[in-house]
């Protein structure tokens, strides 16, 4: 599919001279998920804030549907939709006037019935007229993803939309991103919760001290950097492990009782296999297996501190 | 030209002094007594005229350009800080909006509080003195060039302003001083000669000496002055304006 999001080379090096980004090289096609990770300080917002015009880059491009983000800013702001990390909102305006406010600044003119449409879909409808300081915490995010929708953009950038957020909003909130996702909207967030961008994103990117350390589809991610751990539990302890397990890479665990052996994800049925041979062969009656796939979220540790090494 | 942004801009920063629609107006109007009671009734008894005009009538263009001065700064300096102060301001980054757009709805929403708040003055002098205006075309003008310029010199405050003490300071440090030693309640030549020749460096004596020609056809200088100073002043706000935008000043990364 074709590319929305383009950057190439981008950085940012700001007053200070702390380098926010190096070199960023990103390509995202429309319609998909792409999850941004990074640990804190690691560029996620610098990025998102450079591709919808709150910073300016200090090098590199950034094309958004085709146009410069600094050169042709306006047609590139019209596609983009930003829900940023903090709640920020003006505490004295009605919710409903927060959003028309929102659509007439994206250069749109009146749509009540969109507005109306937007404000159900997020469970706000009956909130319309409050004040901005009147709602909870989740309600005013919801009016943040409100806001950002209400100029109908084709690329949303979310910025951490689920820290500090209940279960229920945060339920809706993927909801409503599925719901856009399959009205054909890219859609680029960060996260902190992993297993959310394992459920949700077609693809991950990951970005540490302001570079990319990789970009891929979730599954293939997993399924390549992914290790399966086996633990065979044994019916009777064995006071040493046999030398050709051992040399299988084989541990033992638990004074005996237990052996432990990892397998790559890619090719671990022929791993498996031969293990079971093995074992078979060294006579070993066994009492348990289980199997563990390694999360996201190990994958994740394992390259920051691969990079940080 | 996004005119819906300009719009939305104008029409959020009108409704937030609709909001306090009571207050902003009502405060000119008790403040505009207090003078006319202080000023006009009780000492003005005995100030018989000032160049042939009772002295109620003579302070009514000043404190009209007091207020429009004030209140066009602090509506635009506040306009444009509180984003800035509650992180809102990022809306306003990442729209599809020129900053000539953002300047537009800001000061145009500034000057207009201004221009209403400076007619209800000039309705409340009516009930105290009476007087008329000689040149209402270039009244309008005069006060229609204050409210924009002024507007546009408090956005210039409302970006620089770091926290609410600094929004405060320039209003009260260098405005009303310069309005109340600029002839709001007096005429110039009734200063000593040393302190005229510097009068003429304060910039709101144009203002104000121009303002009431537009009112009484007298004026403390050549009403060609006064219009070369607002126009001076305009431009030096918008080539501010127009800098801080390029650099992105205190606004953009």
């Amino acid at each position: 599919m074709a590319a929305i999001v383009e950057v190439t080379d981008l950085s940012k090096t700001y007053g200070d001279g702390f380098r926010a980004l190096r070199g960023v090289d990103l390509r995202i096609a429309e319609g998909e998920i792409l999850a941004l990770l990074g640990p804190n300080g690691a560029g996620k917002t610098t990025l998102i804030s450079a591709l919808c015009g709150i910073v300016t880059p200090t090098g590199g491009q950034a094309l958004v549907g085709g146009h410069d983000v600094v050169a042709d800013y306006r047609a590139a702001r019209c596609l983009v939709g930003l829900v940023p990390q903090e709640v920020m909102l003006d505490p004295f305006d009605r919710v409903i006037d927060a959003l028309r406010f929102s659509r007439g600044l994206f250069g749109r003119g009146r749509d009540e019935a969109l507005i109306a449409r937007i404000l159900r879909q997020l469970s706000l409808w009956d909130k319309r007229d409050a004040r901005l300081r009147e709602l909870s915490g989740g309600m005013r995010r919801r009016v943040l993803i409100a806001k950002a929708l209400c100029h109908e953009p084709r690329v949303l950038f979310l910025d951490e939309p689920t820290a500090g957020v209940d279960v229920g909003l945060r339920r809706d909130m993927w909801e409503v991103v599925r719901g856009l996702r399959a009205r054909g909207v890219t859609i680029i967030l960060t996260t902190h919760y992993i297993e959310e961008a394992e459920a949700i994103a077609d693809r991950i990117a990951i970005i540490d001290k302001g570079e990319i350390l990789l970009v891929e589809e979730t599954a293939e991610l997993i399924r390549k950097m992914g290790r399966k751990t086996l633990r065979i539990a044994l019916a009777a302890p064995l006071a040493r492990l046999p030398a050709a397990l051992a040399e299988d890479g084989l541990e033992l665990i638990e004074e005996g009782r237990a052996l432990l052996c990892h397998l790559p994800a890619q090719g671990a049925g022929d791993g498996l296999t031969r293990l079971v041979q093995a074992l078979a062969q060294e006579g070993l009656a066994l009492r348990d297996i289980e199997t563990r796939q390694s999360r996201l979220e190990e994958i994740f540790v394992g390259l920051l501190r691969e990079g940080a090494a | 030209m996004n005119l819906h942004a300009i719009a939305a801009i104008y029409v959020y920063e009108m409704r937030r002094f609709r909001r306090t629609i009571f207050e902003s107006l009502l405060s000119p109007v008790i403040s505009t007594t207090l003078y006319f009671v202080v000023f006009g009734a009780a000492i003005g008894e005995r100030i018989e005229e000032v160049e042939g005009i009772s002295y109620g009538a003579f302070i009514v263009p000043g404190l009209i350009m007091l207020s429009v001065m004030t209140q066009a700064i602090s509506n635009a300096s506040f306009g444009i800080y509180f984003p800035k102060f509650i992180g809102t301001i990022y809306e306003l980054l990442s729209a599809p909006v020129s900053f000539f757009e953002i300047v537009l709805g800001h000061v145009g929403a500034a000057a207009t509080k201004s221009l209403l708040i400076g007619g209800m003055i000039l309705l409340t002098a009516g009930v105290f003195v009476d007087f008329e205006i000689r040149h209402p075309g270039m009244m309008l003008a005069f006060l229609v060039m204050t409210c924009i310029s002024f507007a546009l010199f408090g956005f210039i405050i409302g970006i620089w302003a770091e926290n609410f003490q600094q929004l405060q300071l320039v209003p009260l440090l260098v405005i009303t001083p310069l309005v109340f030693l600029g002839g709001a309640f007096y005429s110039v030549a009734m200063l000593p000669p040393a302190w005229q020749a510097v009068a003429l460096f304060n910039p709101v004596v144009y203002l104000i000496s121009g303002f009431r020609w537009s009112f009484f056809g007298v004026a403390d200088v050549g009403v060609g002055w006064s219009l070369l100073a607002i126009a001076l002043f305009l431009t030096l706000c918008l080539g501010v304006v127009w800098w801080i935008f390029r650099s992105g000043y205190r606004i953009r990364a």
